[in-house]
């Protein structure tokens, strides 16, 4: 997606002159989650004083549309970043209207993947998959 | 009691695709000569390859998609708390629509306090009618891409028009489609093969029709000689086996030329002809 790939970078730019920012990390059992609409907490982390808290994922357990609704959660909670391992295209449609730098997590550690970003080590999530859709189950 | 004034509506499920719910009703519909056959797998509808029908008729099929106004809305966001397939996000004082999410509900319509959400028509798909000899044939199918056709079977089984028999061939599964296309039924057919993964899906049926509190049989497809984990599941359940129909070279060879089975040979139209009778007597 180099459309995608050019936002992002434009946007890493502007994030970088303004210095302070909140990154979101879907995490369970203390690991980044490999999944994002499904993650059972998301950790949110605080460049500017470096504290985390977390919060739940009321997305979870949806029927569908997870995606959706967990990015809406990453908007309401004024993440600038989200560092995740996957990403869907519908997740990722509302991320970017929220001008939400989307980065392809490094491993499943946390704290890794805090020192990658602030290292400049992460990469754009430029693989957006077309969702999980369950076998026609409707 | 069945009279001649009766209608019959029968449905004719599997779970597993691949199984013959598709040759059951085809043939069904043969033998019963006047009657109505719908094919409600709209994700991949095949009885017309049979049947080969003059088309007569087609109509689009259409949902409803909500459309914000965004002079209107003030950002309540009541539609996006309302919406349980998340169609919705509100970013940036936006209303997002994720269309091919959307099941057409309307709730969020309804909800909004600013009347800021208008309908508009989105095409899903499309419905075919045409005849053989004096049966109808009605074909629904659902645009690739599209979440859902459960709108496309509701238009399709109001077509039955009247007939003594509507033949209504399932999509394969026991979810939201399947359950739209038996609601209205007067009976089931059950058609199993003899795999276990066939008899997995099998009681996934099963239990459905129990919970629609249908009348039901099964017809037990390509039976071999020897163990048939299929008809050993309904002796199990009590599931009355209504027939047998054997694999043979010969019937594999009609059905993969399309042909119906109970037109070419007089021993198929003979087993077939009895399954209808069976099923009628069902009723008495």
């Amino acid at each position: 997606m180099p459309i995608i790939y050019i936002y992002n970078l434009l946007l890493a730019y502007v994030i970088n002159m303004e210095g302070i920012m909140r990154i979101a990390i879907p995490v369970d059992d203390g690991n980044v989650c490999v999944s994002f609409g499904r993650t059972p907490y998301f950790m949110l982390y605080d460049t500017e004083n470096n504290e985390s808290s977390f919060i739940n994922n009321s997305a979870a357990n949806s029927q569908g549309g997870a995606g959706i609704k967990a990015a809406q959660i990453i908007v309401d909670n004024n993440a600038d970043v989200l560092i995740t391992p996957r990403c869907g295209q519908n997740a990722a449609e509302v991320l970017i209207a929220a001008n939400v730098k989307i980065y392809k997590a490094l491993n499943n550690s946390i704290e890794e993947n805090l020192n990658g970003f602030k290292n400049d080590k992460l990469n754009i999530l430029t693989e957006l998959h077309s969702g999980f859709h369950g076998d026609r189950g409707r | 009691m069945v009279t001649g004034e009766d209608k019959m509506k029968i449905a004719v499920l599997s779970g597993k695709g691949g199984t013959g719910k598709t040759f059951v009703s085809v043939n069904l519909t043969f033998v019963a000569e006047n009657s109505n056959y719908i094919d409600c797998d709209v994700e991949e509808p095949n009885g017309h390859l049979y049947f080969k029908p003059e088309i007569l008729k087609r109509e689009k099929i259409y949902e409803k998609i909500p459309q914000i106004d965004k002079e209107r809305c003030k950002g309540c966001r009541k539609c996006v708390e309302f919406c349980k397939f998340n169609a919705l996000a509100h970013i940036k004082d936006n209303i997002l629509v994720f269309e091919e999410i959307c099941h057409s509900c309307g709730g969020c319509m309804l909800l909004c306090p600013e009347k800021a959400i208008s309908e508009k028509d989105k095409e899903i798909g499309e419905i075919q009618e045409g005849v053989f000899n004096n049966s109808n044939i009605y074909t629904g199918s659902l645009n690739p891409g599209e979440e859902t056709g459960v709108s496309i079977i509701k238009r399709l089984l109001m077509k039955a028009n009247n007939k003594p028999y509507t033949f209504i061939d399932c999509p394969p599964g026991s979810s939201c489609s399947v359950m739209e296309s038996i609601k209205d039924v007067d009976y089931c057919i059950l058609v199993a093969e003899p795999t276990l993964f066939g008899v997995h899906n099998f009681n996934m049926v099963y239990d459905l029709v129990k919970l629609f509190d249908k009348p039901f049989g099964a017809v037990l497809n390509k039976c071999l000689d020897g163990e048939n984990p299929a008809e050993d599941f309904c002796n199990k359940k009590n599931i009355k086996i209504l027939c047998k129909i054997p694999f043979e070279h010969q019937l594999g060879k009609l059905n993969s030329n399309a042909e119906i089975a109970s037109e070419k040979n007089e021993k198929y139209k003979n087993l077939f002809s009895s399954l209808l009778k069976t099923i009628k007597g069902e009723f008495e």
